[in-house]
């Protein structure tokens, strides 16, 4: 089959995070205009960073009048997470020519990891995966900026609009992405503890907690998976 | 502050974040490291929900009735839980919260 054909592929099998990245994108928009920002630089900021939760925190950090190196820091600490996303696409992605590379680590959020690692995960590079992979990248990051142009547009003409809850979209989202996931008790447990840590150290700053959870869920779940199979626990490879 | 300085700087350490790993082609990790990546996605992705159900202003803990990021995000893991399916279960929970929302009278219409 055809590059097209997978890069469409791709775009089709994203239309579910675009039903959750549409409100979300429509929330920014209106809130940044709301702050203050320019039509321009809200929308230059979905198109340059593109990073819906760390924008969505700039946002409300920029309301709450705090300095630029705390945003930066912010956003530094919330994006760490995509370390772990380019960790676990390294395997695909890094043969790929630079070419490639830039683009496709550009566009890797919290929705494109999750529906490329299946297809990675499936059939690895087989059957132009990078192709796959640019059309989830490309679908996604077109609705995120438009969502983003019609909230700033219209954000302050819909009265209350930041009041409306969109931002429950992004939680919906991730729960989908997760709870299909939960099919062993080491999943199960990564994902009670990684809460509940995140719950606990909620307070700490620049969102350091959410780090702090993750790591802690990540080994829990290797901890157990090793105690359940210790005889598979050095696996080939 | 110049805010499209701001803009530029989260560009690029955002773009920094997610390129790392990729500026290694032929890095290989150790079987420890593999295991743990099986786990990403459920712990970053879990550590974002709870506390955005539990403490949906970012300040004070909601566990009450009144708190729709609650109510509807138990909906929504009931929903994703039993269909399996992603376009049904983040349809089905806006849909859910929005209409509890409404019934809550905190639809700001």
């Amino acid at each position: 089959m055809s590059r097209l054909q997978h890069f469409l592929y791709g775009s089709r099998d994203s239309i579910p995070m675009i039903v959750g990245i549409l409100p979300f994108g429509l929330i920014y928009g209106a809130l940044a205009s709301l702050a203050g920002l320019s039509l321009g630089q809200a929308l230059g900021m979905s198109l340059l960073v593109y990073a819906g939760s760390a924008q969505f925190i700039a946002i409300s950090l920029l309301t709450l009048g705090s300095g630029a190196v705390v945003i930066l820091l912010t956003t530094l600490v919330v994006n760490l997470r995509h370390v772990l996303y380019s960790a676990a696409l390294q395997p695909y992605v890094g043969p790929l020519a630079q070419r490639w590379r830039v683009p496709l680590a550009f566009g890797l959020t919290d929705e494109t990891f999750a529906v490329v690692q299946r297809r990675y995960l499936a059939r690895g590079m087989a059957e132009h995966g990078q192709w796959y992979h640019a059309g989830v990248a490309l679908a996604l990051y077109v609705s995120w900026v438009s969502s983003s142009l019609v909230g700033a547009l219209f954000g302050q003409s819909v009265p209350n609009l930041a009041g409306w809850g969109l931002d429950f979209a992004m939680l919906a989202t991730f729960i989908g992405i997760v709870v299909p996931a939960l099919r062993s008790q080491p999943q199960i447990a990564a994902a009670l503890v990684a809460g509940a840590v995140a719950l606990l150290c909620h307070g700490w700053p620049y969102k350091l907690g959410l780090m702090a959870a993750a790591l802690s869920g990540i080994a829990i779940g290797v901890l157990l998976e090793r105690r359940k199979i210790p005889v598979v626990a050095g696996e080939a490879g | 502050m110049d805010i499209w300085l701001l803009i530029l700087g989260m560009a690029l350490i955002t773009f920094a974040i997610r390129y790392s790993l990729f500026a290694f082609p032929t890095l290989r990790f150790p079987p420890l490291v593999r295991q743990g990546l099986h786990y990403v996605p459920t712990a970053v992705l879990s550590a974002i929900v709870l506390p955005g159900m539990l403490i949906p202003d970012g300040q004070q803990w909601a566990f009450n009735l009144h708190n729709d990021y609650l109510l509807a995000g138990v909906a929504t893991i009931a929903i994703a839980a039993l269909t399996r399916h992603l376009l049904a279960t983040i349809g089905g929970g806006l849909l859910v919260f929005f209409v509890l929302r409404g019934l809550l009278g905190q639809l700001p219409l």
